[in-house]
């Protein structure tokens, strides 16, 4: 069978992320980073107005910039440079939706603490493996291809025990994609009944979590976060497959979210089932600088 | 009354201009409502040897019904479900008017896009979806929405009316997300933005055909390289979707090593596109006037990373296309006859597996193609997944030539010209159309502007038109392949469902 040697070319490939850091080359548009202090003179007025999603807020001359609506256009980037960068890292998911603003509110760390908590509490149960059901709510259709491409040998996602299902009786992590569409919600919603518990929603790319550039319209509903208790946020339009990876392991507590702090396995009565797929050396992840 | 009556006949005049055009020969494109101030304006777009052409008829404010084109043209079919939904206008005489993009309940107010009205959410109405669900012994096994892989969401429901021939029917409202209202009062730069998100699979495409229409209006010249870097990266969207519906294939046939290859080729052509541009769908490169700014990646770096992926490329598809399993599972299945393909004037690798020849780049040329040569390929009139899948690889080695040229080109281009990647364009009004080649066939865009602003955009993908025809693809095979034949026919729900 002439096939066979060839699949055997494919081990090579794989990523070894999250034990060992990977990642595209500098080009590549992760997401937005903003600088915490920008100088007094700055007026920052034209790129709230640039922005096509109304992503970008300035409040006493300090910008905020809300990854959950940012398409990565990069008009903000080219008009202030100095305050706006785009950076190569996908590792942006987060817990609580607030966590998408950046720069991060270092009041709010005990709050998004405790969500992280509660969530790492809600999955200490998940076995070995993890089984996912996808549910488009209305994207575009490329973030049906980043997810697809986790099936890759590029990412092979199985050899860390995650697994798509196609029965939402099996499944306990939910990915749903676009901007939420009146017609899926219903859908959407069934998909989620039958889940059994503890079930883990993830909302995959801007549109999902705020609608994006759709945004809210007569067909769509700003995102499916009216529909379902959103979980884990995965930034993006699209987000990339190492980014919706990060998701997924955020959202299994393997991983720390973006707005840094621990994992929730870490977190002190969440605690180890010993059951669950053990990564060690996780890189810690910083936020955005 | 009389003047009812006056309006009728000019709206007959109307459709039976467009169906004598089609009669002789002309390809159907499509055919669009605009609401404005008067009522809603109807353009008819034809293709007659590849040349555009449009008739256009006011239907006056208060009315609420046309005389169907789709007996005479059946392709006109989906066309006129679609403005039934958008626009309340009834097609009178259409032999299936069910909803289609989205089964509005009686009292809602319909999007009518154009008049840029903030309109109330709405619901699904599934009243009118079920009425035709009934008879003796007829039963239907539903497929969808919520598929069981990661797909897109659509459903079909195959009827199986006793001992006759299952019916098809697809359901794509699920997706609809109202984009055509969306564009509405946009800035000319925000829209291509939405273009590139109308069809995500095929971002570079909707954005250069929509970018076509603004630029043909404006009278802007794209500069060179320019038009070069958009076939570039519209290229290697060709080969990043045909190779997607590759994939799809071999998951389909069970060809599980062949499957983690090309998944494995695909990430390469998805990785080289951020290389280029930083987004993995070629977004952000296609702007009103040109582009926006040189590739990220030198060329010889460029051409080291396609000559490694075309030659394992070539090497892993010369297998696929002689393993016997995988061969015999395409061969004979989902067959779109030569006739019908025609008759459909269906689009893209589709059309060009059953005999039909239009393709864009070539009868229509825009930007870069405009100077590149092209390749002459094999005809493929079997019309089974098996042709389609023979385009898509012939496609894919003309696009690796393609690059190459553009590549070689942006070249050549000297210094000082290098600097220039757009001309602006300047606020205009007018009304325009635009055209490109996406990997699933014709795109055409319907712009309107007004002192630089969006007044209405209408976006056909080739997935809209070729969707209409999925269900004469298999009369015999619908049970057991409606995913593989969908996968043959390579479409984005995203594009059909608007
Ligand atoms: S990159 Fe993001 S935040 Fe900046 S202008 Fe674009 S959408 Fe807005």
């Amino acid at each position: 069978m002439p096939w066979i040697p060839r699949g055997m070319r494919n081990g090579i490939v794989t990523t070894r992320y999250p034990r060992h850091p990977d990642g595209y080359g500098p080009g590549f548009r992760g997401s937005v980073a903003v600088a915490r202090d920008v100088a007094d003179d700055v007026n920052l007025e034209p790129a709230t107005q640039a922005c096509p999603t109304g992503a970008i807020k300035v409040l006493e001359g300090r910008p905020d910039l809300d990854r959950g609506r940012c398409i990565l256009c990069g008009r903000c980037t080219e008009l202030y440079p100095q305050v706006f960068r785009f950076q190569s890292d996908f590792e942006t998911s987060v817990i609580a939706r607030r966590a998408l603003v950046v720069p991060p509110d270092n009041e709010d760390r005990e709050s998004l603490e405790r969500a992280r908590q509660e969530l790492g509490g809600r999955v200490k149960s998940l076995r070995r493996s993890v089984h996912i059901r996808h549910v488009d709510a209305g994207s575009d259709g490329s973030e049906e291809w980043e997810i697809a491409a986790l099936l890759s040998p590029v990412y092979d996602v199985q050899r860390l025990g995650v697994f798509f299902t196609a029965s939402p009786k099996h499944a306990d992590l939910l990915l749903v994609t676009g901007a939420g569409s009146a017609g899926m919600l219903g859908p959407l919603r069934e998909t989620y009944d039958v889940m059994p518990v503890p079930k883990v929603v993830i909302a995959v790319g801007a549109d999902a979590i705020s609608g994006g550039l759709i945004g809210e319209g007569y067909a769509t509903r700003g995102g499916i976060g009216r529909t379902l208790p959103v979980d884990v946020h995965v930034p993006g339009s699209p987000p990339s497959p190492f980014g919706i990876l990060h998701g997924i392991l955020v959202a299994v507590g393997l991983l720390p979210p973006a707005d840094g702090g621990r994992s929730g396995r870490d977190a002190p009565d969440a605690g180890r089932t010993g059951n669950g797929p053990v990564i060690p050396n996780v890189r810690h992840h910083e936020a955005a600088p | 009354m009389t003047e009812r009556a006056f309006d009728d006949s000019m709206t007959r005049s109307f459709v039976d201009g467009v169906a004598r055009r089609v009669g002789l020969g002309a390809r159907f494109c499509g055919l669009f409502g605009s609401a404005c101030e008067g009522g809603v304006r109807l353009t008819a777009v034809m293709a007659d040897k590849e040349k555009l052409t449009t008739q256009r008829v006011l239907l006056p404010a208060g009315t609420h019904e046309f005389p169907s084109l789709a007996r005479r043209i059946p392709s006109a079919s989906w066309y006129e479900r679609e403005l039934r939904d958008l626009f309340g206008l009834e097609p009178v005489d259409h032999p299936r008017p069910d909803p289609l993009v989205f089964p509005f309940s009686d009292d809602a107010e319909r999007p009518r896009p154009g008049t840029g009205h903030v309109r109330a959410p709405v619901e699904p109405d599934h009243t009118p979806l079920d009425i035709h669900l009934r008879g003796e012994g007829v039963f239907t096994i539903p497929y969808g929405p919520v598929r069981s892989g990661v797909f897109e969401s659509v459903e079909y429901l195959v009827e199986t009316p006793g001992e006759d021939i299952p019916h098809l029917r697809t359901r794509i409202f699920y997706k609809h997300r109202g984009v055509e209202a969306r564009f509405e009062g946009m800035t000319v730069d925000d829209g291509v933005l939405l273009a590139e998100r109308c069809e995500g699979v095929a971002s570079v495409a909707h954005a250069i055909a929509y970018c076509g229409a603004i630029e043909r209006m404006a009278g802007t010249e794209v500069p060179l390289r320019a038009g070069l870097l958009r076939v570039l990266h519209a290229e290697l969207e060709r080969v990043a979707n045909h190779l997607d519906s590759t994939i799809r294939h071999t998951e389909g046939a069970g060809q599980a090593v062949a499957f983690a290859r090309l998944t494995l080729h695909k990430e390469r052509v998805q990785r080289l596109r951020a290389q280029l541009c930083g987004s993995r769908f070629g977004r952000g490169v296609v702007i009103p006037g040109g582009a926006s700014g040189p590739p990220r990646l030198g060329s010889s770096a460029l051409l080291d990373v396609l000559g490694s992926l075309e030659s394992d490329l070539r090497s892993d598809m010369r297998l696929l296309l002689a393993t016997p399993s995988f061969v015999d599972r395409l061969r004979g299945t989902g067959v779109v006859p030569a006739d019908i393909a025609s008759r459909y004037g269906s689009l893209g690798p589709v059309g060009r597996g059953s005999g039909q020849t239009n393709d864009v780049r070539v009868a229509r040329p825009y930007d870069g193609y405009r100077r590149l040569g092209h390749q002459i390929f094999e005809e493929r009139d079997a019309g089974d997944a098996l042709a389609r899948q023979r385009v898509r690889v012939d496609e894919i080695w003309s696009s690796f030539h393609l690059i190459r040229q553009c590549v070689d080109g942006l070249e050549e281009l000297s210094e000082p010209e290098r600097a220039m990647w757009s001309t602006p364009v300047e606020p205009i009004s007018g009304e325009e159309l635009g055209w490109s080649e996406a990997p699933q066939g014709e795109v055409l865009y319907l712009v309107e502007l007004s002192e630089g602003r969006l007044v209405r955009v209408k976006p056909r993908s080739a997935s809209f038109h070729n969707l209409a025809l999925f269900p004469l693809a298999f009369p015999k095979d619908v049970l057991t392949d409606v995913a593989f034949i969908e996968a043959s026919f390579g479409l984005s729900i995203a594009g059909v469902a608007g």
